[in-house]
């Protein structure tokens, strides 16, 4: 996979839509997009070319050499694919499977949080990914406050951060362990959504991203699919419930657009899996059942595509704009009034 | 050589017809030959035609004529399946599409609903129970919530082993639950705790065939995967599930290992038909391809047809009737006698023999005709209340209009007498009138005569 994406950063810098006659640079055949967004104020006229443009570019070599974190955290009843699809997504063994069950790996009887971490590589850029788990959740008879511990790693996560940025002598790189996004499993029951769903969602909204997907969804036709997903988004509605993209933090009307289709398509229907078949010569990745093979990056089949295109192509660094610039600081914000003062150096635990 | 010793056992396992004889060989006296001689039972030949081979049309006849009951129990998570799959098994709409699915029903406990309908086919009637357990494993605590379904299949229990103690039975409706299928979540991985528990309590009450629903969702190694740890698992919890039984037929025992291998059975529900390859069949449609439900090898759907409907029916309702009714029954009678008669109040005629219970009925009998009696008087009593009250409102009117013509009376023969006394003023006026009229004239005349007499002064 040497095929390089522009990293689509949102610069905010008043670069009126000039080509740009920066020299093509050693790292690769790399041309920067004009990317004249944002053009707050008024561009005053440039008499000649200065070279603010390459910013895109330094930013990008800075990006290159310390590499960026990025923690997923799948939260899903037991057997609903969540670590294939992760697997799938990144396309490698981040997440162990729990395929085979032996009798050691019993259910946990309550929420466990397990959180391993890869760095993966791709076109130079390197991704320390750590993905969290979350087994246990929604598997016992009494499921009542099973996000607590889910809730509570949050905002430990939110207070570690906290507390290596009010330090006099800080780190030059914070360590970000924050989770960025939450990618929950609902049940393909394809009539709506289960209590239990709506409960967790109400509690984390407004503490981290939400992404709702729908697991193992080879299990609905598309019809079934259609009604599903247009009830589930009204149920989210009608439970104030807002998932990622939220529509408050839509800054201009390309945003808006932009998240307006995926929030049309919201919930995203997938399917995983990291097993390769042949279908008209050529080899996808896929299910194979007794009536035809399921591809999984097929858009006819499943929407696992845009699922990836959206979360990693497209809107990673808003996913970690969105968790500092606003859930952390409603949580610091809240940390700091409670304490009316700052005393962390005693400690203090949330 | 000659035998000496005949020593004769018969195994209970195998049919009566075979014994085997331990022979003592005198030439080799050290080494008993046990010699296995099949002898034929004494059949009777029948000369002639009796006709009792006609029993089995008799039997058949007359059940074809009695109809047949079945009561089948749905257990399983909302949106799994359960009512698609009832439609298709028994191919009419018993849960119609306006039905409405859990999306609508909200429901805090788990409600446990019974619809009946009356299946005809090819002249024999089958009254069909299906008891629904909508809200099963839906809310977020999910504890006791097979407490309702108990307490439907005890008292199902209870109603029958009531009717099968009373003095007059001809009419003994079996409404007991013959079959439960519990519908697993395909995860993949293991039966959930829900699950566990719920048949570990269930085993003895009903027969349980567990399903895994669903399974267009799993490919063919995931699905073998998934059940052989389900069947692990089930053995390891000890729950026992519905057994089929042993036969002797050949055929069908290879059909019941067919059956047993692919325990527990993974099902595809669907109504809608789909053209494949010309044929039209039952079928989900996918944009890779069509799951077939009648096809062997999409899913189990045929073998639990076949299973359920058309070779062991009866089978479910027979180890209904002696296993688990009989349990029931034994714990509930041991129950009372243990604690006494008292226990509960009625139980207390189950103890009773017949004639106490003929007492009983009459006594019942003569209590309900005694009240009954009372009602009577009552409603006697109240109507002569009624009658007598109306009588003196009668009197009272007409009392009282007797008053108001006296009193009519009175005032007229007042009037008349006021008008009398008038009309005797009257005529004595006149009469006083009269006289003094005549007296003027008296004096007039008198006057006249007086002036005539004396002819003087003027």
């Amino acid at each position: 996979m040497s095929e390089i994406v522009p990293p689509e950063v949102r610069p905010k810098p008043v670069v009126p839509a000039k080509p740009s006659h920066v020299a093509p640079h050693s790292s690769g055949p790399f041309v920067p997009s004009p990317q004249g967004t944002g053009g707050e104020g008024r561009g005053s006229a440039l008499l000649g070319y200065i070279g603010i443009d390459t910013i895109i570019e330094q930013m990008r070599k800075k990006t290159m050499k310390t590499g960026f974190d990025f923690n997923i955290m799948v939260v899903g009843q037991s057997g609903l694919g969540k670590s294939t699809l992760v697997n799938t997504l990144f396309k490698s063994q981040v997440s162990r499977r729990t395929t085979s069950w032996s009798r050691d790996e019993k259910i946990p009887k309550t929420v466990e949080i397990k959180s391993v971490s890869h760095v993966i590589e791709e076109g130079g850029v390197k991704m320390k990914l750590t993905v969290i788990d979350t087994p246990g959740f929604g598997d016992q008879i009494n499921n009542e406050n099973c996000w607590e511990p889910i809730s509570k790693y949050i905002n430990e996560q939110y207070e570690k951060f906290l507390k290596e940025e009010v330090n006099i002598a800080r780190k030059k790189r914070i360590p970000d362990t924050r989770v960025h996004c939450c990618l929950y499993f609902i049940s393909p029951t394809g009539h709506s959504l289960r209590q239990l769903d709506i409960e967790f969602m109400k509690h984390l909204s407004r503490v981290v991203n939400i992404i709702p997907v729908i697991a193992k969804s080879d299990t609905l036709t598309l019809d079934e699919k259609t009604e599903f997903k247009q009830r589930v988004r009204k149920e989210l509605e009608a439970c104030g419930i807002e998932c990622y993209p939220q529509k408050e933090f839509d800054e201009d009307m390309e945003d808006k657009s932009d998240n307006d289709k995926i929030r049309e398509a919201m919930p995203f229907a997938v399917v995983g899996s990291d097993k390769e078949y042949q279908v008209n010569g050529k080899r996808v990745l896929g299910r194979k059942t007794a009536w035809g093979v399921v591809e999984v990056e097929n858009p006819n089949h499943c929407e696992f595509s845009l699922l990836r295109d959206f979360m990693i192509r497209s809107h990673l660094q808003d996913l970690k704009e969105v968790t500092h610039n606003i859930h952390y600081e409603t949580y610091r914000a809240k940390r700091l009034n409670d304490n009316g003062g700052l005393s962390f150096q005693t400690g203090a635990t949330v | 050589m000659k035998v000496l010793t005949v020593t004769v056992c018969s195994r209970d396992r195998w049919p009566p017809t075979c014994f085997s004889f331990v022979v003592f060989c005198e030439s080799c006296l050290l080494k008993p030959l046990t010699v296995f001689v099949f002898v034929l039972q004494q059949q009777k030949n029948l000369e002639g035609y009796v006709g009792f081979a006609n029993l089995p049309n008799q039997v058949y006849r007359k059940s074809v004529k009695r109809g047949f009951e079945f009561t089948l129990m749905v257990v399983g998570e909302s949106g799994l399946g359960k009512s698609t799959l009832i439609n298709s098994l028994f191919l009419t709409d018993l849960y119609s599409p306006e039905y409405p699915g859990p999306s609508h029903r909200i429901k805090k406990t788990v409600q446990v609903e019974q619809s009946k309908v009356l299946i005809k086919e090819g002249g024999v009637q089958l009254l069909l129970t299906i008891v629904d357990t909508p809200g099963f494993g839906d809310a977020v605590d999910n504890s006791n919530c097979w407490q309702p379904v108990i307490d439907h299949i005890d008292s199902k229990f209870e109603d029958y082993l009531n009717a099968e103690s009373r003095v007059n039975r001809r009419q003994m409706p079996d409404s007991r639950v013959h079959c439960c299928l519990y519908f697993i979540a395909p995860s993949g991985h293991g039966l959930k705790p829900l699950d566990i528990e719920f048949m570990k309590r269930l085993h003895e009450k009903v027969n349980i065939i567990p399903l895994i629903a669903k399974a267009d969702t799993l490919t063919p190694e995931e699905c073998q995967q998934f059940k052989k740890q389900i069947m692990r698992e089930i053995q390891e919890h000890k729950i026992k599930i519905y057994e089929f039984p042993e036969t002797d037929d050949e055929e069908e025992s290879k059909l019941v290992k067919k059956i047993k291998d692919r325990l527990p059975l993974a099902v595809v529900g669907s109504n809608t038909i789909i053209e494949v390859n010309g044929k039209r069949v039952r079928g989900r449609q996918y944009p890779w391809g069509v799951a077939e439900v009648e096809n062997g090898e999409h899913c189990d759907f045929t073998i639990l047809r076949n299973m359920l409907i058309r070779t062991h029916m009866q089978d479910l309702k027979d180890v209904t009737n002696n296993v688990h009714y009989e349990n029931y029954r034994s714990r509930k009678l041991a129950a009372v006698t243990y604690n006494g008669v008292d226990n509960n109040k009625n139980k207390g005629q189950l103890t009773k023999s017949p004639l106490a219970q003929m007492e009983e009925e009459r006594r019942e009998h003569v209590t309900k005709m005694k009240k009954m009696e009372m009602e009577m008087e009552q409603v006697f009593e109240m109507k002569v209340k009624e009658k007598i009250q109306k009588l003196k409102d009668s009197e009272a009117e007409l009392q009282r209009r007797h008053e108001q013509m006296r009193k009519n009376l009175e005032a007229q023969h007042k009037e008349l007498e006021e008008k009398r006394r008038q009309l005797e003023e009257e005529k004595v006026s006149w009469e006083a009138q009269q006289r003094m009229l005549e007296q003027q004239k008296l004096d007039a005349s008198r006057y006249t005569h007086v002036n005539k007499d004396t002819p003087e002064v003027c």
